[in-house]
């Protein structure tokens, strides 16, 4: 059997780079042995991918993106179709638990220095994915057309038709109409379930072919392609990814599952924040809620959107919101160049960018919660505020990263 | 659509000062359970004999009633007044353009009106009706001020009217409290009252999500099964991972 086996693969191998590839990217991908918690989420991001993909195909099967019958369609899908509740919820707690991954992964780059040199060209190709990620949490959240899919899309076609000059053309060709109409919804489920995917898909391989490329990082940011053996050519603090990696990354799996599952099955609307209420309203053109609220991950932009609130050098506050919230998201991109320390991850780095890092995670989790609220002058200024030191941390960081007092990096990665 | 931007951004950005219409009432928390089967049967008959001829629950069909313990027959026998089969959606003959003219808006479907205001919402606000003769239908709601629904139980509760009574709050500033009293009992006590909203909202939480005891008891299995898989794999893990550490 075994032998029959082997010259099957010795026939795909003639034909096609099968077992080269196996060993490229999994029995002989040397991944550093000293990943900690933070190296899960990765592997998990990609799993919640392969989960909406799927749950994504099965919803379409019974979604229908017309105005007049799409929350109808998804609450049949929620009713009627055979275990449909649990694909819907899988989708929707997926899309949520997707950031959940994404951000926590994000932090663990921050953290060891993953985007500097060589690996700026995987940091941006993240950043790719993570814009694609959200142009489809948008483009999906439009889909069941109640109350906060239609006045939230509302908040972000308005703000394409700011951009100057072309803003209204280009609006008026992503909508396919001049308002948020049937026409629209159409055009959102197209790339929702085509274009994005696709994309998403494929940046993500692009992603793991760069990493496998230049070789993770590690907790201790050093290269443990600078140490190999010499007869063996293997880094000496490398280890096989598989099957070492793939079955910590399982055990990993089950944890997330257990969460994932906890939401899904016992609270899958997550207190508003997950599924909001006013997400069971059908869509009303003519009736504006009381209280337009992003998604919880959306929110920190959200509020430094809002936080503009006067108008400078000839152009108003709302174009101004809007350059802001865009450069929020755009400046991460940036961080390979910003960063001018001599070493690479927290654990050797000085007290300046360990303040800077703990201002800035403080600064986007209370952005995050402003977001939820209806402004007041008191929440404005707030969300000025931390918007100012969420700048900051990018900003400044040439400054402080440089003249912070670092600790000598080690020679081998620690256990 | 500029206009509509513009309008747009400014309730974005600007405070809300609209919205603040004094202090929100306290709602009272609906005494409801999603496994009392029986509460849920007399919510349903309530449902039906008083909501469903003005709100429909046009994405819920009669026959999914069978999750309460009834069978199709007694479905079909005592819960369809409008000859529809037992497999249809529960829908109204009332048509929407007219339902609009004579409320001035046509009343909400009731399908998952509980997934978005909530069962203690639903559970004050039934109770809360009282006799206005300022509005057009008579009726007026303590926590839906100005509501376009007259009060379809009024003959089970009776009318309450409200009185205003100006309350000192202790820090030298004073606030209005608005009281309801019942001036004219209905076929029900307030006890008997309360315990036939609570039937009725679980009912509408019931419907909001017919599958929610399924997906718990579900989730209790799923949850099983991983907490057994944690242990395997760590096990596994810690079996392959010992030629590393």
């Amino acid at each position: 059997m075994s032998k029959r086996l082997d010259s099957m693969i010795d026939w795909v191998d003639a034909r096609f780079p099968l077992t080269s590839n196996w060993k490229a990217h999994l029995t002989e991908y040397y991944a550093p042995k000293n990943f900690n918690f933070w190296y899960y989420f990765g592997s998990l991001a990609m799993l919640v991918l392969v989960n909406q993909l799927l749950t994504g195909i099965f919803l379409t099967m019974n979604y229908k993106p017309d105005a007049s019958m799409a929350f109808a369609s998804v609450e049949y899908i929620m009713r009627d179709v055979d275990f449909g509740w649990l694909i819907r919820y899988m989708h929707s707690t997926g899309a949520s638990m997707f950031f959940v991954v994404v951000y926590l992964h994000m932090f663990r780059g921050m953290m060891y220095g993953s985007y500097r040199k060589p690996r700026e060209l995987l940091w941006l190709i993240g950043m790719g994915i993570f814009f694609v990620l959200m142009m489809l949490a948008f483009t999906g959240y439009i889909l069941p057309w109640g109350q906060m899919s239609y006045w939230g899309a509302q908040v972000i076609v308005s703000m394409i038709g700011a951009i100057p000059v072309v803003g209204q053309t280009l609006s008026n060709w992503l909508l396919g109409d001049f308002m948020l109409s049937d026409a629209a919804l159409n055009r959102f489920f197209a790339y929702h379930v085509v274009t994005l995917p696709i994309l998403l898909v494929t940046l993500v391989i692009v992603h793991v072919l760069a990493l496998h490329e230049v070789g993770s990082n590690n907790p201790d940011g050093i290269e443990i392609k600078a140490n190999k053996n010499p007869v063996t050519h293997i880094p000496v603090d490398g280890i096989p990814f598989h099957p070492y990696y793939t079955v910590k990354d399982i055990f990993g799996v089950v944890v997330f599952l257990i969460v994932f599952c906890g939401i899904i099955f016992f609270a899958p609307e997550m207190g508003g924040y997950f599924l909001e209420y006013n997400n069971f309203v059908p869509a009303n053109t003519l009736q504006t809620p009381d209280h337009i609220a992003p998604v919880w991950y959306f929110t920190p932009y959200y509020s430094m959107l809002r936080a503009v609130t006067i108008n400078f050098l000839w152009i108003d506050a709302k174009l101004w919101g809007i350059v802001l919230m865009g450069a929020s998201v755009a400046i991460f991109a940036l961080l390979p160049w910003l960063d001018r320390s001599p070493v690479k991850s927290i654990r050797y780095k000085g007290p300046y960018f360990k303040i800077a890092l703990t201002l800035f995670v403080i600064s986007v989790f209370v952005l995050g919660w402003l977001g939820t609220k209806s402004p007041t002058p008191l929440y404005t200024l707030l969300a000025q505020i931390f918007t100012v030191i969420y700048f900051a941390f990018f900003i400044l960081m040439p400054w402080y990263s440089k003249i912070d007092k670092t600790k000598p990096e080690p020679t081998r990665v620690k256990e | 659509m500029r206009k509509i931007t513009h309008i747009l951004f400014v309730f974005c950005l600007a405070p809300l000062v609209a919205f603040a219409s004094g202090p929100e009432m306290k709602l009272d928390k609906a005494p409801i359970h999603a496994t009392d089967k029986l509460s849920l049967q007399r919510g349903a008959q309530a449902f039906i004999n008083y909501c469903l001829t003005c709100h429909s629950a046009e994405y819920m069909r009669y026959n999914r009633l069978r999750d309460l313990d009834l069978s199709e027959n007694q479905i079909s026998d005592n819960l369809i007044f409008t000859g529809q089969k037992v497999g249809e959606l529960m829908t109204v003959a009332m048509k929407k353009k007219e339902a609009k003219q004579w409320f001035g808006v046509a009343p909400p479907d009731l399908s998952v009106i509980a997934r978005s205001r909530g069962a203690d919402w639903l559970y004050t606000y039934l109770r809360k009706f009282y006799r206005d003769e300022s509005t057009a239908t008579g009726w007026n709601n303590l926590l839906f001020d100005k509501v376009a629904m007259p009060h379809a139980l009024y003959q089970l509760q009776g009318m309450q009217s409200v009185s205003v009574k100006t309350v000192d709050d202790g820090h030298g500033g004073k606030h209005e409290v608005k009281e309801l009293k019942l001036d004219a009992p209905g076929t029900l006590s307030k006890t008997e009252y309360d315990m036939y909203i609570a039937d009725l909202v679980n009912y509408l939480v019931y419907v909001g999500e017919p599958a929610a005891t399924k997906r718990v008891q579900l989730g209790i299995i799923v949850m099983l099964f991983l907490f057994a898989m944690l242990g395997l794999t760590y096990a596994l893990k810690q079996e392959y991972w010992r030629d590393i550490h």
